[in-house]
């Protein structure tokens, strides 16, 4: 057997789990690992400007591919600048690993320079994290992380590394494990036959259904299964923001996104439903309004591989806990070989009523000669583009508008932060997309507050040459703090307006990028145009957009799904 | 309501503060907590009490499950269970009632453990209310002092908790 460093053991198991790249910055307590590092060739580092950037970087990469990211930072401020990042990636439910340097064990607990308790500190925010004890459980340790970041609901895990668990002269025997058992963590790896047999004669049942489906579609992989499912049915669909892309966008069944900012139809569609079948959704606050007043007359089946997102917020009549993929699949052949059909009267009469919900509102908005609008910034992106790039978005009244208004068809394209609503994830994760995505287009869509979270990447990219295309929804104010001031606090605008914005065409030159300012409405197919065909260029967009623009729908805050604005004076 | 749930955890630094921290962050009550290894040293017993509506109850079960070092849990107050608790009482013991005092921990089936001219220390164990039965029979004004061990439970029968 091959003896090598702690150091070198940690590297060669990130290259056995085969690991790509990893995101990171270097340190003091981090060293002997860099150094490990530079002696290789398999795995790529990416020096990011500031430690959360390189969780979003991770994080963007696991979004677009499925696969777990790898973080690796350095102890103390290299640690603690990660948990923003960290809490993001949680709250989305985001594979990934995040490997921390820590002081020496013989000093921890002595206030050391650049010690923190990162095990005490990312504890809420993580799935699990693993503390090195001695530097021969690297491989375990390492193979450990991954398992459980990438199985189940998946999640973050942070590995705290102390200095001298990776000292270069000592050397230990090393062997990747194979296969990794715990005693206590055993996701669930098919649902409950009877529980699901229960569920189809339900669904064949329903008068009026609605598919709600969510993030965990695309985590599991299982956006086939479901598109086939609900074709066969002929049963509307909605999704979540984090849904978006499980389902083709472009379909008639798709009633689009619902919740706080979805459309019409799907939250009408959701409240006047019989029948709820929840797919790797978790009934969010900002998905559901006020929870005693949420879909009164429907039966709900909840199909989740995390038993404890079932009946948390809103009861499940059939909970099914499981994985997405698997579940579905069982339920396909169950709809294939039922004697029962849908009725095909009540469906039908189901879908006239959606449909004059979707002609009365149809996500209009209100056009004007000269000021351009957010929305058709994006539907115009969204054209140009045929509905095939990567977007990341901000956090935002971008963010919703970019989400409304781009169709996407496939998952993994829409990468947002939906949990946590962390401003400055836009640019980084643009960055881990297009890095794996090199031939891809990658727009990152954000706001003249969001961007300046993290806008020291723009170095970053320069340095890895990833030519991103950051559009700018411009409207020189914290937006959506502003609507929610104007809607809330008779417009009361504290704090929410942007003075001394920087010249961004210059600050992007500065960095070594293209910048294009739009102002004009006239200007903007071209100039959007000239932007997508300089293919090697990262350009910084700034569009000049209307100021007072708000994002509608809104739920009234505490109603029911059905209790919308539309407009700032249509409320029903 | 009140619940017992009976936890084997990974007797592992850190697992205690994962259970703990649950409890912080998602707002659920801790009234009491016990912890300490069992037979099989990679194991360690954790028995909490706490109270909530069923829904809370049952989102309690569900998290503490989710820790990746939780091995099994039970909630015994959905069965017949029996349920300790260890009191040590330091009691003002002087004249007339060293003899009134001595007659209450022999009805509750205490001991008097320590002895000075003016202070009994008394040990009982018991289910909490019988406990707090106690502490009403003396008087809390001649009480100086109380270390209680919080509730340790097992199930009836032949129901166990175990690997
Ligand atoms: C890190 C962080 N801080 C604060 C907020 C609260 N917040 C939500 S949206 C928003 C305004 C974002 O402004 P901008 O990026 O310009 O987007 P706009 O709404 O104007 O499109 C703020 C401050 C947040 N989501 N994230
Ligand atoms: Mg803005």
């Amino acid at each position: 057997m091959e003896l090598l460093s702690g150091a070198d053991m940690l590297i060669r198991s990130l290259q056995d789990e085969g690991i790509e790249y990893i995101y990171g910055y270097p340190g003091g307590a981090a060293l002997h690992i860099y150094d490990a590092l530079f002696r290789q060739d398999k795995v790529k580092h990416i020096l990011v400007r500031h430690e959360q950037a390189a969780v979003h970087m991770a994080d963007g990469y696991a979004r677009a591919t499925g696969k777990p990211g790898t973080v690796l930072v350095t102890s103390g401020p290299g640690a603690t600048n990660t948990i923003t990042g960290i809490a993001t990636a949680f709250m989305d439910s985001i594979p990934m690993v995040v490997l921390c340097g820590q002081v020496a064990s013989t000093l921890i607990g002595e206030d050391a320079f650049q010690e923190t308790d990162m095990m005490g500190v990312s504890r809420p925010v993580v799935k699990h994290n693993l503390s090195v004890r001695h530097p021969e459980e690297i491989p375990e340790i390492i193979r450990k992380a991954y398992y459980i970041a990438a199985t189940g609901r998946p999640g973050p895990v942070v590995v705290d590394i102390p200095k001298d668990m990776t000292t270069p002269n000592e050397r230990y025997e090393y062997a990747y494990p194979k296969k990794v058992k715990l005693r206590s963590y055993n996701p669930a790896i098919r649902g409950h036959a009877g529980q699901i047999k229960k569920a189809v004669d339900m669904m064949l049942a329903a008068k009026r259904p609605v598919i709600y489906a969510g993030g965990g579609v695309i985590l599991g992989k299982a956006s086939d299964q479901l598109t086939e499912l609900v074709r066969m049915l002929g049963y509307p669909i909605t999704n979540t923001i984090m849904g978006i892309g499980c389902y083709p966008a472009s379909d008639k069944q798709h009633l689009g996104w619902l919740g706080m900012h979805g459309t019409y139809e799907a939250n009408m569609a959701m409240h006047h439903s019989d029948l709820i079948l929840c797919v790797g959704a978790r009934f969010d606050d900002r998905v559901t309004n006020a929870t005693e007043k949420f879909c009164p007359g429907a039966r709900i089946i909840h199909i989740d591989i995390d038993p404890a997102s079932i009946s948390k917020t809103v009861d499940a009549d059939v909970p099914i806990v499981g994985p997405v993929d698997a579940v579905l699949k069982e339920m396909l052949a169950l709809v294939k070989e039922a004697k029962e059909k849908p009725d095909a009267d009540a469906i039908a009469s189901w879908w006239k009523q959606i449909d004059e919900w979707r002609a009365f509102h149809g996500m209009r908005y209100e056009t004007s000669p000269d000021v351009i609008k957010p929305q058709e910034v994006i539907e115009m992106l969204c054209r140009l583009t045929n509905g095939e790039a990567f977007v990341t978005s901000d956090v935002g009244q971008h963010q919703m508008f970019a989400a409304q208004y781009y169709k996407f068809d496939k998952p993994n394209r829409w990468i947002n932060s939906g949990g946590l609503g962390t401003m400055g994830f836009g640019l980084p994760a643009a960055m881990g997309v297009k890095l794996t995505h090199p031939d891809d287009e990658v727009l990152c869509i954000t706001g003249e507050g969001s961007i300046q979270m993290n806008i020291q990447e723009l170095s970053t990219c320069k340095q890895y040459n990833l030519p991103v295309k950051i559009i700018n929804l411009n409207n020189q104010a914290l937006g959506m703090v502003k609507q929610w001031q104007d809607m809330n606090y008779e417009s009361r605008h504290a704090e929410s307006y942007m003075e001394s914005l920087p010249d961004f065409i210059k600050l992007a030159e500065a960095y070594g990028h293209k910048g294009v300012r739009i102002e004009k409405k006239e200007d903007l197919e071209t100039k959007l145009k000239e932007v997508l065909a300089m293919k090697d260029d990262l350009v910084f967009v700034d569009i000049y957009v209307d100021r007072f623009e708000h994002v509608y729908p809104m739920q009234v805050a505490r109603g029911s799904m059905k209790d919308m604005w539309l407009s700032k004076t249509e409320r029903v | 309501m009140r619940r017992i749930i009976s936890v084997l955890l990974e007797n592992e630094p850190g697992a205690l503060s994962r259970v703990v921290g649950l409890f912080s962050q998602r707002n659920y009550n801790i009234e009491t907590l016990t912890v300490a290894p069992t037979e099989d040293e990679t194991l360690s017993r954790l028995t909490v009490t706490t109270t909530g509506s069923d829904k809370v109850i049952e989102q309690i079960t569900k998290q503490l499950n989710k820790l990746i070092e939780v091995v099994k849990l039970v909630d015994l107050t959905e069965g017949a269970h029996i349920e300790r608790e260890l009191m040590l009482v330091k009691l003002k013991a002087t004249g007339s009632q060293r003899a009134e005092i001595k007659r209450t921990v022999d009805i509750f089936r205490g001991q008097i453990v320590d002895v000075t001219s003016s202070v009994y220390t008394v040990q009982l164990a018991g289910d909490s209310d019988k406990l707090d039965g106690f502490i009403q029979a003396v008087g809390t004004s001649g009480v100086l002092e109380v270390v209680r061990s919080g509730v340790s439970g097992i199930a009836r029968g032949e129901k166990v908790l175990s690997l």
